[in-house]
């Protein structure tokens, strides 16, 4: 609900504490399931959990209640981050993410509205969780609803045409009530290469993604996605924007919190060695060094 | 016995959503910048305020439909029956069919007759991939009367659908007092020779053909298939048992649509010999309707010839 502050909460050192535990679970998870995605949930990490700790106006035990906060993760590849931010809130238990991807599990590869207490709508199709979110912030205007609906996209999601459909309807619409967050890790899967195959360009380069959203008629914040403080300072702007829907280009670092996993585009979905893994929970400072556990 | 000529489907279906929209708040029509010829504008005369123009962006458009249905709003998509079936099948799909979303989505322009438009906006397939979709519900009407309670069911029915509008005026079939029923067959002419089923307005020639066949001594049981998916399993077979013979004619591709669908029926349930006629694999092509009709088989006299042939082909007359 449009407040002019941030929800009462943590601070942003317990915020700070609460990502790197999120980064364990993440870490962990994927290494329990032996399959899923690492970087780009770990570039989005942070966010999510400024969002569900001090952002979100949502209720866990009442995930559907009508007036919340919607909150969409487009980069549906990233679910466990999303899980993990779901679990650590309150929606489910935290024990539950060891089900991640799993037979029978409300957690799936890919984000599924039908089973998954606050996952606000299905998404992992690039671009089509945003357009979810452009209807859900048509439909709040339709019926003078009061809350305000985020999505979160990637910046290789960007490249889909789709994203362009909502971003102009949006601006048609006067979208004041949506927000998207771009968490720009600067990496895709694959993506394009650079004078040798071993080196990734990003898929937007400078002031290019920001220039973009702004030629469509969206007010633009830029933002470190990686620091707590600044997340919420810009979240709450971006949200109090009114006369057009608003972005926030957040500067992310893929694999964020794991030396060796970061800016290495080889990690958005490879799973972690058991050497691997003892190296990222001592880095993340889970101390006995882990193990992937049950 | 010639039928009198009623409304294009598209004008039952402008006409039908513009009353629901007066009855209930909840319904909202998604326009792909083709109201004029969908006739989605005759909402947006009625109501406005819950009119949204969505511009030439299908995906978007389907997704979005998607998010305002998760409000309890109740969006009826119209555009193209190309344009909604594949260019936006991925947000179908993804956003409507997986999470059972309320989106009712309304094909316009479909089948072979799409104004002189050729093959990129002929769609005759759209059954065919719909009735693949999980948790989608495809229906075809045959004329405006059926046209305007189809939508009204749509309406009333929770979960995502498919319907089927065509564009140019088509024959009456049903009386005033005709009921659509979801998943249900109906017999428009009684018959015991064999057993002919058939959807959309494709129906209607199929019925002019069989007055044809009539005074040729072929005695045809015509049932109309006006909802292809959830099919009517106990009256397609109850059908094939009263003739021993099965013809499915539709104004789609014979693969997968209504042909497709009954072949697997009877199969299964009670094997008979059949014949579908309808669309080769082809895309079709531009043309006038009456020529189209014809080369592609789907004339009332060349629906009769197709019928004929197949009868002359079993029984040897």
């Amino acid at each position: 609900m449009a407040d002019q502050q941030a929800l009462v909460g943590p601070g942003v050192g317990e915020l700070e504490d609460l990502a790197r535990q999120a980064r364990v679970h993440i870490v962990r998870s994927i290494a329990t399931a032996r399959g899923g995605h690492l970087g780009g949930p770990l570039s989005a990490i942070d966010m999510l959990v400024a969002l569900y700790f001090r952002v979100l106006d949502v209720r866990p035990q009442e995930p559907d209640w009508p007036d919340r906060d919607r909150f969409i993760l487009s980069k549906g590849h990233s679910s466990i981050a999303w899980y993990t931010a779901l679990a650590m809130r309150g929606f489910f238990p935290v024990e539950e993410l060891a089900t991640f991807d799993a037979i029978d599990s409300r957690l799936q590869g890919h984000p599924d509205m039908t089973v998954t207490p606050g996952v606000d709508m299905s998404s992992g199709s690039l671009g089509l969780g945003f357009s979810g979110g452009v209807g859900i912030a048509l439909g709040a205007k339709a019926l003078d609803r009061d809350f305000t609906t985020y999505v979160m996209l990637g910046d290789g999601e960007c490249n889909e045409g789709i994203i362009w459909e909502g971003a102009h309807v949006a601006q048609r619409y006067q979208l004041d009530n949506l927000v998207a967050i771009i968490d720009h890790n600067k990496l895709q899967q694959f993506g394009w290469h650079g004078d040798d195959v071993s080196q990734r360009l990003p898929p937007y380069t400078g002031s290019e993604l920001v220039d973009r959203w702004s030629a469509f008629g969206w007010k633009t914040f830029e933002m470190d996605g990686h620091d707590i403080g600044e997340i919420l300072e810009t979240v709450m702007a971006a949200r109090d924007h009114k006369g057009s829907p608003a972005v926030i280009v957040a500067h992310t670092v893929k694999g964020k919190g794991v030396s060796y996993m970061e800016n290495d585009f080889k990690w958005h979905s490879r799973v972690p060695t058991d050497e691997e893994l003892a190296i990222a929970f001592a880095e993340l400072g889970e101390g006995d060094g882990g193990g992937a556990g049950e | 016995m010639t039928l009198s000529m009623g409304q294009p489907l598209r004008v039952a279906f402008g006409e039908a959503v513009a009353e629901l929209g007066k009855e209930n708040e909840r319904i909202v029509v998604l326009d792909g910048d083709l109201g004029s010829s969908t006739r989605a504008d005759i909402f947006e005369e009625a109501h406005p305020d819950r009119f949204y123009q969505m511009g030439i962006a299908e995906q978007n458009m389907l997704g979005a439909a998607a998010g305002m249905a998760t409000l309890g709003l109740i969006p009826f998509v119209s555009t193209f029956a190309c344009f909604a079936v594949a260019r936006a099948l991925d947000s179908v799909r993804v956003l409507i069919a997986q999470p059972e979303l309320n989106v009712k989505i309304t094909g316009g322009y479909a089948g072979l007759l799409a104004g002189m438009t050729g093959k990129t906006h002929l769609m005759f397939d759209d059954m065919a991939i719909m009735r693949a979709m999980g948790h989608m519900v495809v229906i075809a009407p045959a004329d405006e009367v059926e046209a305007r309670q189809a939508i009204r069911v749509m309406a009333e029915h929770e979960g995502p659908m498919y319907v089927r509008l065509t564009r140019p005026a088509t024959p009456i079939l049903f009386e005033d007092d005709y009921r659509f029923e979801l998943g249900k067959t109906t017999v428009v002419r009684e018959g015991s020779d064999l057993s002919v089923f058939s959807t959309g307005v494709q129906t209607t020639r199929v019925f002019e053909a069989a007055e044809v066949l009539a005074e040729e001594g072929i005695d045809i049981h015509l049932v109309h298939v006006p909802t292809i998916k959830p099919l009517d399993v106990a009256g397609i077979v109850s059908a094939a048992e009263k003739t021993g013979l099965a013809v499915t004619v539709e104004e789609h591709t014979i693969v997968g649509g209504l042909g497709g669908a009954v072949a697997e029926t009877l199969s299964e349930h009670y094997p008979v010999r059949m014949k579908r006629l309808g669309l080769p694999d082809s895309f079709g092509e531009s043309g006038p309707n009456d020529q189209l009709l014809e080369k592609y088989g789907l004339s009332v006299e060349m629906t009769a010839w197709g019928i004929r042939q197949f009868v002359r082909g079993v029984v040897g007359r």
